[in-house]
């Protein structure tokens, strides 16, 4: 017979489902994280009245807990920090999720069924190399640890000989169940894989990795949910399962790479050297400007499209990106953003970074909006974007970055690129961008170069 | 040998192949602009998983049970606090143009 918490179970579910639908417009997301968030209270509320917890005292210890580190983290984190927030969160899910695996497997010993313990083990694993791996590419978009990937020879064999392990001792465990001994092991070579899998991923490959991890932990919590027969769980971890996976793959097909590739490729690795590069080879040169230069090319422009990457996140210049198209549309210049897909450190990263310095949202305009009105833009600015703006991966076939995706700034009659020196961008391939003619650089700190802009146009 | 399999498993799958149906949908409709916001909601929505660690919590068999399962407790409930707070922070910086 269905009890009244199970029908109050479908009351959050639908909630959760609303809620996602509320991020289809701006207008009415913040509804919708106040559904999903009524949503978890009416699940946890109906719980609480079905199952009697005896240990209030320990449950109340915890939610303080919870409450007193989550509240501040949420409050306080600076948004350009909002990537490693993330990776934390997925971390503290998947972990939780993980741990309440491991309780529960030592709940039902020894009279725990094949297919309950299959489940469970396979969530076990999940979830422990996902908090690894959450760890680990917090680690590197904190800065903690270098964010190249960390390779050597060999690399993906002992990898995946790691899994292998742990997937044999799953398998040791499923068959003997009551040999809880193997669990330990098993959940250390999980450990193990998940900071093999992400020390050897870069930095500019995190917003996949990121999405690929969020899959994962929404994944765990589904088959929690298999194994404690609790549909709420399975339609929550689905949900998040494939809203992490859908944005892995806007993420790969945006860098027109493979999930394999991301994490197995070793991109990332080609350490800048100072040789010259095949454009010096070539006998081209580059044209080095002024900010004042810009400010006269900007004073017959009508129409600016700022192109901002990781860099600006760096160097915190939105702000004063936003204040230099402020001065630029108060001589009647439109101004637009173009944002690409893997712009930042996770997937939406930069209109986070504009909108929090007070961009309106509908100047922000996504690749395959903004590409077609290249030719007919005065002046491209990029603040801290590189690979995403090459030219190469439309002309050059040999390049490793042909066939992804760019923002086609190179159309553009001027495009200003500033930049601190030569040194190529994250897949280590040299800009063809910088050595066209209609490519103006200006070297140097971006929030500098920036704030001397806004004082050259504070003159004119 | 033959296997048992638990009651409600084939319905189990059926709810996991409509929610993964329906998450895909979903997500697909979701604005690019709010794909950051899009990720700490999901993220807090999945803490729901805090309801499987208080049906275990309310008969552990033991105290390394008990013991899992309210650490569980504290990681998710700092996301579920954290998730739906940061989702607003973020989402109140969504703005239109200021009118004139």
């Amino acid at each position: 017979m269905s009890e009244l918490f199970e029908f109050l179970y479908v009351v959050a579910i639908a909630f959760f489902a609303i809620s996602i639908r509320g991020l289809s417009e701006v207008r009415t997301s913040r509804y919708g994280n106040w559904l999903a968030a009524a949503g978890m209270a009416v699940a946890i509320a109906a719980t609480l009245s079905a199952y009697a917890v005896q240990q209030v005292d320990l449950l109340v210890i915890a939610v303080v807990v919870g409450a007193i580190v989550g509240t501040p983290i949420a409050l306080k984190v600076p948004m350009t920090a909002v990537p490693q927030r993330t990776a934390v969160s997925h971390a503290f899910g998947s972990l939780a999720v993980a741990l309440v695996g491991t309780a529960d497997y030592y709940q039902r010993l020894p009279g725990i069924d094949l297919f309950s313990m299959s489940v469970l083990t396979a969530e076990m694993i999940l979830g422990y190399l996902t908090f690894m791996g959450s760890c680990i590419a917090f680690a590197k978009l904190q800065g903690l640890i270098p964010g190249k990937p960390f390779i050597y020879g060999g690399r993906n064999i002992v990898t995946l000989s790691v899994l292998g392990v742990a997937i044999v001792l799953g398998i040791y465990l499923i068959a003997n169940p009551t040999q809880s001994f193997v669990l330990p092991f098993m959940a250390l070579f999980a450990l193990a894989f998940g900071f093999l899998l992400v020390m050897a991923i870069g930095g500019a490959d995190m917003p996949t990795v990121i999405a690929i991890l969020n899959s994962y932990a929404g994944m765990s919590a589904a088959a929690l949910g298999f194994v404690l027969n609790n549909q709420i769980l399975i339609v929550a971890g689905a949900l998040d399962g494939s809203s992490g996976f859908i944005l892995a793959l806007v993420m790969s097909q945006a860098m027109n790479r493979s999930f394999t590739n991301v994490l197995f490729g070793g991109v990332g690795a080609v350490v800048a050297s100072s040789a010259p590069g095949p454009g010096a080879a070539e006998g081209r040169s580059v044209a080095s400007y002024t900010v004042d230069d810009v400010a006269s090319i900007l004073e017959n422009a009508r129409s600016v499209v700022f192109v901002p990457g990781y860099g600006m996140a760096v160097a915190q210049a939105q702000f004063i990106v936003k204040e230099i198209a402020d001065l630029l549309e108060a001589k009647g210049i439109d101004v637009k953003y173009g944002i690409h897909p893997v712009a930042g450190r996770m997937p939406g990263h930069m209109n986070v970074l504009l909108a929090e310095a007070q961009v309106p949202y509908e100047k922000l305009w996504e690749m395959d909006r903004i590409n077609p009105i290249f030719p007919e833009t005065d002046v491209v600015i990029v603040v801290g974007a590189n690979d995403v703006t090459n030219p190469a991966a439309r002309t050059r076939p040999d390049s490793p970055l042909y066939g992804m995706p760019i923002l086609n700034v190179d159309k553009a009659k001027t495009v200003v690129f500033v930049k601190r020196s030569m040194s190529p961008g994250f897949a280590g391939v040299e800009n063809e961008l910088f050595y066209l003619p209609n490519t103006m650089m200006v070297f140097g700190d971006a929030k500098k170069v920036l704030a001397d802009l806004v004082a050259a146009l504070k003159k004119q | 040998m033959t296997v048992a399999i638990p009651n409600d498993v084939a319905l189990n799958l059926l709810v996991f192949f409509l929610a993964t149906f329906l998450g895909l949908q979903l997500v697909r409709g979701v604005s690019r602009l709010l794909h950051t916001p899009l990720m700490a909601l999901t993220n807090a929505i999945s803490s729901v998983s805090i309801v499987a660690a208080l049906i275990i919590l309310a008969d552990p068999k033991n105290e390394l049970v008990l013991a899992l399962v309210v650490i569980g407790i504290a990681l998710v409930f700092t996301n579920i606090v954290s998730g739906f707070l940061i989702t607003e922070r973020i989402l109140r910086l969504f703005k239109r143009k200021q009118k004139k």
